[in-house]
C-alpha cells in the first residue's frame, strides 16, 4: 500500500473507533503527537510529586502522613506506566528523562507553583487532582491502546486522591478561624493555576486540532474547563470557601457558570520556565537522576555478573 | 488479666511499646524523605512501600500505647508532642540518608533485627504485641528481602558500588550494638514474659548479617565500641532536627483536628 | 561496567479468583528477581494479585499486525462453535 492509502486506513480505523497499536501502521505525526504527549503526561507525573512531598516529612496526624505518602507514590506509579506507554512507540524513558533533565521537554505548569501551608496538599487534592481527572478520564477511551490502558489503571487509582485532599480542606474548613483563613489562602493561590491546567483556550491552542481528530483527544480544552468550573463551584460552596474570580456567575440560559479571564501571559511565562519553581523542580529531578546512576550501574553489573555465572554453570552441568 | 499492674509495671509497659513505635515512626519519616527523589522510579515506590509498613507499624503501637497509658490520648498524642528527651528509638534510624547505600546500609542492619525480635515476639504473653508482631513480620521479611540484595548488589556490583556500601555499613556499625542492650523497662517486661530479650538475639543476628555481607563479598565491621542511649531518650543532634519538622503543625497551632 | 539502562519486563499477574495471569503493565528492572519484586510493588498495592510472572519484553514474540485478516477472520463466520447457535425449545431451562 502507498502512503496515501496508508493514512487512509488509518483513518477509517479512527473513525470507527478502533484502537491503535503499537506495531500497526501510523503517520509519523501521529507518532511524534502521542511521544510528546504520553512524555509530558509522564514528566508532570514525577515533577508533580515534588511539591506535594515537601509536606511528607510535616503531615499533621499519621493517618495523614500516610495518606500522603500513598498517594505521591501513585503519582510516581502514574509517570511509570505512562514512560512504560511512551516506550512502546519506540523512545525509551532514558531518553525521555533526558529531554525532561535539559528543559527541552515541558511538563504541567501547575506544579512550578509553591506548596506554602499544609493546606495546599487540600487544595492540590481538590482543585489540581480533580482538574486532572476530568483531563484523563476521556483518555481511557483515547485512539492509542497502550496510553487509553495506562489511563484506565490511572484513572482507577486516582479516586482516591481528589477525596484526600478534599477531605483535608473539609476538617480545615470546620476548624479554627486561623485553619479556615489556611484553606481560603490555599484556594486562592491555586484556583487559577488549576483553570490553566486545561491548556490554552481552544482557538490558541497548536495541537489541539489534529489530537481531536486522530482522536486522541475527545473534548477540547474550553470543554473541559467549563465542566471544571462547573463541578467545582458547589463543592467549595459545601467548603465554605469563595473561587478568587469576581467575574464567576451562573448563566441561566447555558446552564454553566460563567468565569473570568485568564492570565495567559503568567500561563506562557510559567510554561516557558518562569514559574516560582521550574528551576527547583527540575534541579531535584535531575539531582535524584545523576545522584541515582552509580546505584542503577551496580545492579547492572552485578545481573551481569550473576548471568555469566549461570551461563558458566550450566555449561558445566 | 491477673489483677492490676503496678505503676512502675505499667510505665514500663509504656516506654518498651513507645519504644517499638518509635523505631517504626523515626525510620519511616527517613525513607518519606526518599520520595520522589529515588535512583530509579521503580525503587522510589518500592521504598515508599516500606515507609507506609514502618508507618503502619508505628501507628498500630502508638494506639496499644494510648490504651496501655490510659489517659485518653490519641495516637498522635505519642509522635507529636513528646520532646527529644522522650523518644525511645535506636540511634541508628535517626542518622541521616546520605545516598542509597547508607540507606539500604541502615535498612538492611535494622530489618536483620526485626526479623529476629519479631519472631520472638510472637512468643510474648501481650496478645495485642503479638497481633502486631505477627503483621509486621510479614511486612518485615519483605523489607528484610529488599535491603539483602541491595546490599549484595552494591557489595558485589561495580568497584565504586562496592566502596560505597562498604563505608556505610562500616559508618554504621557503631549504631548496632544498642540492639542488645537492655533497658530497665525492658527487664522488667522481660520478668513478666512481655518483652523480647533482645541480648539473646546477638548471635543470630550476627550470623544472619555475616552470611549477607559474604555473599556482597563486604567485610564484617569489626569495632568492639558502640554509641547508646537512644533507648532511654538520649539521642544524636539528627532526633531534634526530625523532630522539628514532623511536629512543626502540631505545636504551631496546638489543640486542632487536622 | 555495563552501562546500559536497565531492561524492560512485561508483568502478568493472576488475582486471587484463579484466573488466568492477565498482562498488567510492564517495568525496568536490572534482573529477573529484581522484576518480580518491582512487580509487587508497582502492580500489587491494592490487591491486585498473588501470582506474579515476568518475561522480559524482548523474548515475547508476537503475531504480525499486518496477517490480522488471515490469522483472525477465518473465525468470524464458524458461528456453529456458539451455544446460541442452537435452536432449542424454551422448555429445556438448562443446557
Amino acid at each position: 500500500m502507498n502512503i496515501v492509502d496508508l493514512e487512509h486506513e488509518f483513518m477509517k480505523r479512527i473513525k470507527a473507533d478502533q484502537k491503535i497499536e503499537p506495531k500497526d501502521w501510523m503517520p509519523e505525526k501521529y507518532r511524534q503527537t502521542l511521544i510528546r504527549q504520553i512524555a509530558q503526561h509522564a514528566h508532570s507525573e514525577i515533577v508533580g510529586m515534588l511539591p506535594e512531598a515537601n509536606y511528607i516529612s510535616r503531615a499533621p496526624t499519621l493517618r495523614r502522613k500516610a495518606a500522603l505518602l500513598a498517594k505521591i507514590q501513585d503519582e510516581a506509579g502514574h509517570g511509570l506506566y505512562l514512560y512504560c506507554a511512551a516506550e512502546t512507540l519506540g523512545v525509551d524513558r532514558d531518553t525521555l528523562l533526558d529531554e525532561l533533565h535539559s528543559g527541552k521537554a515541558k511538563y504541567s505548569s501547575i506544579f512550578n507553583y509553591p506548596t506554602l501551608t499544609w493546606a495546599d496538599m487540600g487544595a492540590i487534592g481538590w482543585l489540581v487532582d480533580g482538574a486532572a481527572i476530568l483531563n484523563q478520564v476521556p483518555l481511557c477511551k483515547c485512539s492509542f491502546g497502550p496510553y487509553a490502558r495506562a489511563m484506565v489503571r490511572v484513572c482507577k487509582e486516582e479516586s482516591f486522591h481528589q477525596r484526600q485532599g478534599y477531605e483535608i480542606l473539609l476538617t480545615l474548613c470546620n476548624g479554627s478561624e486561623e485553619q479556615k483563613k489556611m484553606a481560603q489562602d490555599a484556594v486562592n493561590r491555586w484556583w487559577w493555576p488549576s483553570m490553566m491546567m486545561f491548556g490554552p483556550s481552544d482557538e490558541n491552542s497548536k495541537h489541539s486540532a489534529y489530537s481531536m481528530e486522530t482522536g486522541i483527544k475527545k473534548f477540547s480544552n474550553d470543554e473541559l474547563r467549563q465542566r471544571f468550573v462547573d463541578q467545582t463551584k458547589p463543592q467549595a460552596d459545601i467548603l465554605g470557601v469563595t473561587l478568587p474570580d469576581k467575574d464567576l456567575k451562573f448563566d441561566e440560559s447555558s446552564g454553566h457558570w460563567k468565569y473570568g479571564e485568564i492570565d495567559w501571559e503568567e500561563f506562557n511565562n510559567v510554561i516557558q520556565g518562569n514559574g516560582p519553581c521550574n528551576k527547583i523542580r527540575l534541579k531535584h529531578r535531575r539531582e535524584a537522576w545523576e545522584k541515582g546512576a552509580w546505584v542503577r550501574d551496580a545492579a547492572s553489573a552485578y545481573a551481569a555478573k550473576k548471568a555469566l555465572k549461570n551461563s558458566e554453570s550450566k555449561q558445566v552441568a | 488479666m491477673v489483677g492490676r499492674m503496678s505503676t512502675s509495671s505499667e510505665n514500663s509497659k509504656l516506654n518498651y511499646i513507645l519504644h517499638l513505635a518509635d523505631n517504626s515512626l523515626i525510620l519511616g519519616q527517613r525513607l518519606g524523605e526518599w520520595c520522589g527523589h529515588g535512583p530509579v522510579l521503580e525503587q522510589d515506590i518500592a521504598l515508599t512501600n516500606i515507609a507506609l509498613d514502618l508507618i503502619g507499624q508505628a501507628r498500630y503501637f502508638y494506639q496499644y500505647a494510648a490504651l496501655t497509658d490510659n489517659r485518653g490520648k490519641s495516637e498522635d498524642h505519642y509522635p507529636y508532642f513528646r520532646g527529644e528527651r522522650e523518644f525511645k528509638n535506636f540511634l541508628l534510624l535517626e542518622q541521616p540518608n546520605m545516598d542509597w547505600a547508607y540507606t539500604m546500609a541502615r535498612q538492611f542492619y535494622y530489618d536483620s533485627y526485626c526479623f529476629v525480635m519479631y519472631t520472638e515476639m510472637l512468643k510474648s504473653k501481650d496478645e495485642q504485641l503479638v497481633s502486631i508482631a505477627s503483621k509486621a513480620i510479614k511486612e518485615v521479611s519483605y523489607h528484610l528481602k529488599y535491603s539483602s540484595e541491595w546490599v549484595i548488589r552494591m557489595g558485589d556490583g561495580t568497584e565504586e558500588s562496592h566502596e560505597k556500601v562498604q563505608n556505610a555499613v562500616n559508618d554504621l556499625w557503631e549504631y548496632c550494638g544498642e540492639f542488645f542492650e537492655t533497658t530497665q523497662y525492658e527487664s522488667e517486661m522481660i520478668e513478666q514474659g512481655i518483652a523480647v530479650d533482645a541480648s539473646k538475639l546477638k548471635e543470630k543476628w550476627l550470623r544472619s548479617v555475616g552470611e549477607i555481607f559474604n555473599e556482597a563479598t563486604l567485610i564484617m565491621p569489626e569495632g568492639k565500641w558502640f554509641q547508646t542511649g537512644g533507648k532511654e531518650g538520649v539521642h544524636t543532634e539528627n532526633l531534634g532536627y526530625i523532630l522539628t519538622d514532623l511536629q512543626y503543625i502540631q505545636k504551631t497551632m496546638p489543640g486542632l483536628s487536622w | 561496567m555495563d552501562k546500559k539502562s536497565w531492561p524492560l519486563w512485561e508483568v502478568f499477574i493472576r488475582s486471587k479468583h484463579g484466573l488466568n495471569h492477565k498482562h498488567v503493565g510492564s517495568l525496568h528492572a536490572a534482573d529477573a528477581q529484581m522484576a518480580i519484586e518491582n512487580s509487587r510493588d508497582v502492580y500489587t498495592r491494592r490487591m491486585e494479585g498473588i501470582s506474579i510472572w515476568v518475561v522480559e519484553s524482548k523474548n515475547i514474540t508476537a503475531s504480525d499486525p499486518n496477517q490480522q485478516e488471515a490469522m483472525f477472520e477465518p473465525a468470524v463466520d464458524k458461528i456453529y462453535r456458539h451455544p446460541t447457535f442452537y435452536n432449542l425449545p424454551d422448555e429445556l431451562e438448562h443446557m
